[in-house]
């Protein structure tokens, strides 16, 4: 009885158990019989939420008002950069890859260069900041669409043991990002900062850098997000990073992750990446029409947020 | 009398000045746009951002952010171009009831002690669902009225300027001058106090909500006596204009320090940037980012103007 107690305490338990609910209420109406194919569809498309989710969860755990907006561009700047410079050439892999984390980097240097020196809130500088990568991706662009390169189409398109290749993509970065928050002492500092800035700065912590590398962190993670759906998509597209804009947020915050900062979790992000798959899903396998299915999403999430319930202060 | 001027007034004299500038360049590189016609047309969309502007205000003046103002606005325009002329009472059933819903969205997020950033987020989708099962592809038609009082052509001062001076004024009165938009502020800037104070919480929430609601419902309304037809995606840029407007205008995402008149002028200001960036001729690919940097430019000038005050106060 204590473990489920103490399972219950746990603000991941909640995505993960929703998550698994409406897996199992979709597999009920197909009889099972497209179980593994939805498993397998699930884990691939809740990968690109979950490496965005990741980036975004660490900037969120900075504290109030801590949010990126510029996520949706820095995708699309990443992926239709890179594509570009590869050109369907399988030699030129490492190099665009190297281009994407270049990007991710100038765009959270970009970020955090006018949280800090004209001291605008995060979320209106990375709103200007978005629509300045966007008007960037747009020129570079030019409504064309180039291939990836075979093989990396092959690669994120396909699976190794029964598991999506980008799935074990983001398991790695998820274990990376685990370690950064539980294990080492930036994860600390980071929380921290979250839980007070004033007194993260009297106890010699280096607000500063670590809020700079936590803008970065998310940067690259949005452009490695972009690199890995352009070539998975077969091209970039000048919206495609558009629907990761509330993804990334919704992921967090049902992930269990305090909205405040202070207080983040990775098991979270994968419990609720799954679960905004999977009830898209559902409610396709029911076979509704698009505005139902748009109330039906919204009314699931709110719901989950009211069963999770706002947190009392004190406990964790 | 000396050269002290209240922090309220400094607060608005950027977003003032910021819109006095782009006015003057948009004049300088378009002197026709200096008529009657000519500023109806330049402010005409800013009626209904100016009104999204002011609700999003009020959420934010009790610390909260709405994320689904613009799949709001465009439910309600959808609502406007459909039941509202077809079913007039029907019509404002539907309006009183999702104005309804926003006040108990305040209380729920309250009383659950739940993030408005995901509660509104989540209320987005339900919006945006709605307004496709209303207006499954663009139509509908604005009721004649709401498109007689978007085309009215008053004397001297065209529709445009009047309605925004008329929205400041109202919202002014509302928010700073009422006993209800100090408690709304109050509860911006600290909750507990105003408990203390014997106030209602809960009941503020739910007013400064449902006003928030009334706005967004007006600014529906006014964008579709505009286009004469509405789209389920008519409106979904609102939910960052709005924030950015509020922030322009010298509003604060913390502490219920907000100000009316700035958020108006806020609202202006982002429409005039379009269309000066149209006057200017820049290319359609990089008008999305020149936006972005108007609003860095503006930002950064508020922020030499707040080391400025510093200064005249260490004096």
């Amino acid at each position: 009885m204590t473990a489920i107690a103490r399972l219950s305490r746990k603000p991941w338990i909640w995505s993960w158990f929703a998550a698994f609910v409406v897996w199992f209420a979709t597999i009920l109406v197909t009889g099972g019989a497209s179980t593994f194919g939805l498993s397998q569809a699930a884990l691939t498309f809740a990968a690109f939420s979950i490496i965005v989710g990741i980036g975004q969860m660490f900037v969120i755990t900075l504290g109030p008002g801590n949010i990126d907006l510029s996520v949706p561009a820095t995708m699309t700047l990443a992926g239709t950069v890179a594509l570009k410079l590869m050109d369907v050439d399988n030699a030129m892999i490492v190099p665009g890859l190297l281009v994407a984390v270049v990007i991710g980097i100038a765009v959270g240097i970009g970020n955090y260069a006018l949280i800090k020196a004209l001291r605008i809130p995060p979320i209106i500088a990375t709103l200007s900041m978005s629509f300045i990568i966007q008007s960037t991706a747009i020129w570079t662009n030019r409504g064309l669409r180039i291939k990836p390169p075979s093989f990396l189409a092959d690669f994120t398109t396909s699976s190794t043991l029964g598991i999506p290749n980008v799935a074990i993509i983001a398991l790695v970065i998820s274990l990376l990002a685990w370690f950064l928050l539980e294990k080492t002492i930036y994860g600390r500092w980071i929380s921290a900062i979250g839980q007070s800035m004033p007194a993260a700065r009297m106890a010699g912590i280096p607000v500063d850098g670590t809020r700079f590398a936590t803008y970065v962190f998310c940067a690259v993670l949005a452009s490695l997000a972009g690199y890995l759906l352009a070539c998975f998509s077969g091209g970039a597209a000048l919206n495609m990073g558009s629907e990761y804009l509330l993804m990334s947020i919704a992921v967090v915050v049902i992930g269990g992750t305090a909205v405040a900062g202070g207080d983040s979790n990775v098991p979270g992000i994968w419990g609720a990446s799954l679960f905004m798959f999977l009830v898209v899903s559902m409610l396709n396998t029911y076979g509704l029409g698009a505005g139902i299915r748009l109330v039906m999403t919204g009314l699931i999430i709110i719901s989950v947020i009211l069963l999770a319930g706002g947190r009392q202060p004190g406990t964790r | 009398m000396n050269r002290r001027i209240s922090a309220d007034a400094l607060r608005l004299a950027i977003p003032a000045l910021s819109l006095t500038v782009l006015l003057a360049a948009v004049f300088w590189l378009q002197p026709r746009a200096m008529s009657y016609v000519g500023l109806n047309l330049l402010f005409n969309l800013a009626v209904p951002i100016a009104l999204a502007t002011i609700a999003q205000m009020l959420i934010m003046s009790v610390n909260d952010l709405d994320l689904s103002m613009g799949t709001f606005v465009s439910f309600v325009a959808c609502v406007t171009a459909t039941f509202l002329r077809d079913a007039p009472l029907v019509g404002v059933l539907i309006l009183a009831g999702a104005v309804a819903v926003y006040s108990v969205l305040g209380v729920v997020i309250y009383l659950r002690n739940l993030p408005s950033i995901v509660v509104t987020l989540g209320m987005s989708f339900v919006w945006a669902g709605l307004a496709v099962l209303l207006l499954p592809s663009p139509g509908g038609q604005a009721p004649d009225w709401a498109r007689a009082l978007m085309t009215v052509k008053p004397p001297l001062v065209p529709m445009a300027i009047v309605a925004s001076i008329a929205i400041a004024i109202v919202a002014h009165l509302v928010v700073m001058r009422s006993s209800l938009g100090v408690l709304i502020r109050g509860v911006g800037g600290n909750q507990r106090s105003v408990e203390r104070a014997g106030w209602s919480v809960v009941a503020t929430r739910a007013a400064a909500y449902g006003l928030a609601g009334i706005f967004a419902v007006l600014a529906g309304i006014a964008l579709v006596g505009l286009t004469t037809s509405a789209d389920a995606n008519i409106a979904l840029r609102y939910t960052l204009l709005s924030i950015a407007g509020v922030i322009l205008g010298g509003g604060e995402f913390i502490g219920g320090r907000v100000s009316p008149v700035g958020a108006v002028i806020g609202a202006l200001t982002l429409t005039l940037a379009g269309s000066f960036l149209s006057f200017l001729r820049i290319s359609p690919d990089w008008q999305i980012g020149a936006q972005g940097a108007i609003l860095i430019v503006v930002l950064a000038l508020r922020l030499l103007l707040r080391r400025v005050e510093i200064r005249e106060k260490g004096r």
